[in-house]
């Protein structure tokens, strides 16, 4: 407590100090809020110390791997959840439903479907074959160490791109908590924490900390928003409170009411809510309630209308009419693809699956995890509506103080009417934050890690080494891991979470989902065909997705700006071709098929190289475990490399 | 468990469980179940831009403050995915033993 109110009195030093403190290492703990800080300290600490605590009790390699395969149903089904929901679920929702209204909610829902993919055409199959990992899977299906190493390259690019916006949470979270702090800084802290409590701790320990990390999200994400529905109105009163095309507006805005208390609304709304509502001003760069209650909104329009900028002014209205609505519709389907397929292709869930004593077990516990973040993400987009009517000012910023905040930020309008209550509830949401990218980070690290120190190191470089070399080749590679990620993360804090992790799942629907989904139901599968159809079409989606990502940064007024300049006048070319930007943008509606295609029409044309001993693999993959055909599988490979 | 075991037999032996005819049922059945449940999500998924898209006003209706399409997307969608995972579920883990009493046979 002590430190607490050492914190309280440095937030009120006079502004002499202050100044005097801005050449000082300390001078980011101007403007702390004691409670937010509070909470989010003890966030740390305990996973932290949860992370040494089961240090002690993992001590072989393959306890790191895969937790020695002994997980329970729940246990494992709420680690999962907890890995899964990551600052995209728990910052990016909301910040992106503020930002662009109704198309925003493919995300969470999405998201959470993708499980269901999940569970009915690789959950069981891939259990059943039994490997450590998706390369151990590719290597196994082909008997080819080649495609191992191809396999491989792809936990690491699809980790990496879904490691960049959890660094952008923590860089945002930080900010917020540490208000003189630069975005940096936090990516840089959060990130060393994370890799060393992983190069510590290993798989064991996630597993309990990320199941205690989801229902610490869950509290975060719901407490605090039954606590501002019951306050300032429900979800239904607040989203209500956007009109849409031709209604009038249900809540009349305060004319720029500089406390907040003010504002006022109407009594009988068309749409039924007689509650009232209040409202804020919305700023100039927000979009207008329609465009943003509807779908088709800002999201999915934003290139069309950016083409229509270049027009001659009497063509704009009829060039919208004509495009907008067809192309956002594409969008949408290539984003609902891309989410739908990627998560089956996600590095770091599929490796959980691996960890359930048997398949009946792992399909158990897939629909757990789609109960427990089913729940969850309805909390997210409640966050984002209400910000839109009580927090509007953070439309007018960017970067770490834009939408992306919203839920740490909104919970402490309470304190105007509550004293410190709001405070208290945004330390919860914070500490959410905190539990949301560290659950996420580590999870990748963990199998990013396992990836470059259990295949390069253990399978290509070093066969033979020891357990002890193999341990400590885990731990550097964590470190070197941690370190590449921390870099990515600095670069990026002009995108939205929500997009960012968007972009992962589409490398990951183009890449691993194909090449999952035709291996476990296809028999003529050769291995050319799945490496050229995952290879090209995995590469081509991570181009994509990286060529619009280096547009949108070069936009930028700030020092990122610069940085990519050279791809300024790619935007031009946009402007030009809006329909080029949407596929480029969203790249899951070409690249997974195109993926599939180059995996049939490979595979016929290299027919004769079809694994001889194919019939038994599928057997594995289908028949029930309780045939035991997978310990007759090994023993004959056994017998037949002892020949 | 290993006493429900199959003794070793090599691919080429003769008996039910390594038949072609045992695996193509296996594989048959369990993709029949899959498509039929993913057939049922999809239509929904894609289902609803579609509506969005050819009937905007209906899909703007409001109920109790939500518009229709925004209830279904926020809200609904979750508790319809977790019906069709547990039909699933319950068919998929039918099926297993149903072929493991098959194979014994």
């Amino acid at each position: 407590m002590t430190s607490l109110s050492v914190l309280a009195q440095l937030s009120t030093l006079n502004p002499q100090l202050s100044a005097l403190g801005a050449g000082l290492p300390l001078a980011f703990l101007n403007g702390v809020d004691p409670w937010i800080f509070a909470f989010s300290f003890v966030t740390v600490v305990v996973t932290i110390g949860m992370g040494f605590w089961s240090a002690r009790k993992a001590k072989t390699a393959s306890d790191f791997f895969v937790a020695g395969r002994s997980v329970s149903v729940g246990w494992n089904a709420s680690a999962i959840s907890g890995e899964y929901l990551s600052a995209a679920s728990f910052m990016g929702i909301a910040g992106m439903v503020m930002s662009s209204g109704y198309d925003a909610l493919w995300y969470p829902v999405c998201y959470a479907c993708g499980y269901l993919f999940l569970l009915l055409f690789i959950a069981g199959p891939l259990r059943r074959f039994g490997a450590y990992t998706i390369p151990d899977f590719a290597e196994g299906r082909y008997d080819s160490p080649v495609f191992r190493k191809i396999a491989v390259c792809f936990v690491l690019f699809i980790g990496f791109f879904y490691t960049m916006p959890q660094m952008k949470g923590a860089g945002v979270t930080l900010a917020y908590i540490f208000p003189g702090m630069p975005y940096w800084g936090g990516v840089v802290l959060v990130g060393a924490v994370i890799t060393f409590n992983v190069a510590l701790g290993g798989m064991k320990g996630i597993t309990l900390v990320q199941a205690f990390q989801y229902w610490m999200k869950m509290f975060a994400i719901s407490v605090p928003v039954f606590v501002l529905m019951s306050v300032y109105g429900f979800y239904n009163q607040q989203l209500g409170a956007n009109a849409a095309a031709g209604e009038i507006p249900a809540a009349q805005v305060a004319q720029a009411a500089p406390n907040g208390v003010s504002g006022v609304t109407a009594a009988n709304s068309p749409t039924g809510t007689s509650d009232s509502i209040m409202r804020q001003a919305l700023p100039e760069k927000a979009p207008k309630d329609d465009h943003w209650i509807a779908p088709f909104g800002p999201l999915t329009t934003k290139a069309v209308n950016a083409a229509a900028t270049v027009l001659p002014v009497e063509e704009r209205a009829a060039y919208i009419a004509e495009h907008q609505k067809p192309y956002s519709l594409i969008y949408t389907y290539s984003l609902i693809i891309a989410l739908v397929c990627g998560t089956a292709g996600l590095p770091h869930i599929l490796v959980r699956f691996y960890t359930n004593p048997d398949g009946v077990a792992a399909k158990r516990t897939t629909m757990w995890v789609m109960i427990l973040i089913g729940v969850f993400y309805v909390f997210p987009p409640i966050f984002g509506v209400i910000g839109r009517n009580l927090l509007p000012e953070l439309y007018a910023a960017t970067g770490a103080k834009g939408t992306d905040k919203v839920v740490l930020e909104l919970p402490r309008i309470i304190n105007e009417r509550y004293g410190i209550l709001g405070s208290i509830l945004s330390g919860i949401t914070c500490a959410g934050a905190f539990a949301a990218f560290m659950s996420t980070f580590s999870g990748l690290l963990v199998s990013m890690t396992g990836a470059l120190a259990h295949d390069v190191y253990g399978r290509m470089l070093r066969p033979h080494a020891r357990p002890g070399e193999k341990l400590l080749a885990f731990k550097f590679a964590a470190v070197l891991i941690g370190a590449v990620a921390i870099v990515l993360g600095c670069f990026v804090e002009y995108l939205e979470i929500n997009f960012m992790v968007g972009q992962a799942f589409a490398i990951a629907a183009a890449s691993y989902f194909p090449l999952l989904f035709m291996s476990v139901w296809w028999r003529g599968m050769t291995m050319k065909g799945a490496a050229t159809g995952m290879l090209t079409g995995g590469l081509l989606a991570l181009a994509a997705a990286a060529l619009t990502n280096f547009s949108t940064l070069a936009l930028d007024k700030g020092p990122m700006g610069k940085v990519f300049s050279g791809f300024a006048p790619l935007n031009t070319f946009w402007a030009h071709h809006p329909l080029l930007r949407i596929l480029c943008e969203q790249p899951a509606i070409w690249a997974v098929p195109l993926a599939i295609t180059l995996m049939i029409v490979v595979s016929k044309a290299t027919a004769k190289d079809v694994p001889g001993d194919v019939r038994m693999k599928m057997l594995v993959l289908h028949a029930p475990e309780k045939l035991g055909l997978k310990q007759e599988y090994i023993d004959e490979q056994a017998a037949a490399t002892g020949h | 468990m290993f006493g429900t075991r199959m003794p070793h037999t090599s691919p080429s032996s003769p008996d039910v469980v390594h038949s072609e005819s045992f695996l193509h049922s296996l594989m048959r059945r369990q993709l029949r179940l899959s498509v039929a449940c993913a057939a049922a999500f999809l239509i929904a998924l894609l289902g609803l831009p579609l509506l969005n898209y050819f009937a905007p006003a209906l899909m703007a209706t409001r109920v109790a403050g939500f518009t229709l399409t925004w209830l279904i997307a926020g809200v609904l969608f979750f508790p319809f995915v977790w019906i069709i995972s547990y039909v699933f579920i319950k068919r998929s883990i039918a099926l297993e033993e149903e072929e493991v009493k098959s194979a014994q046979r």
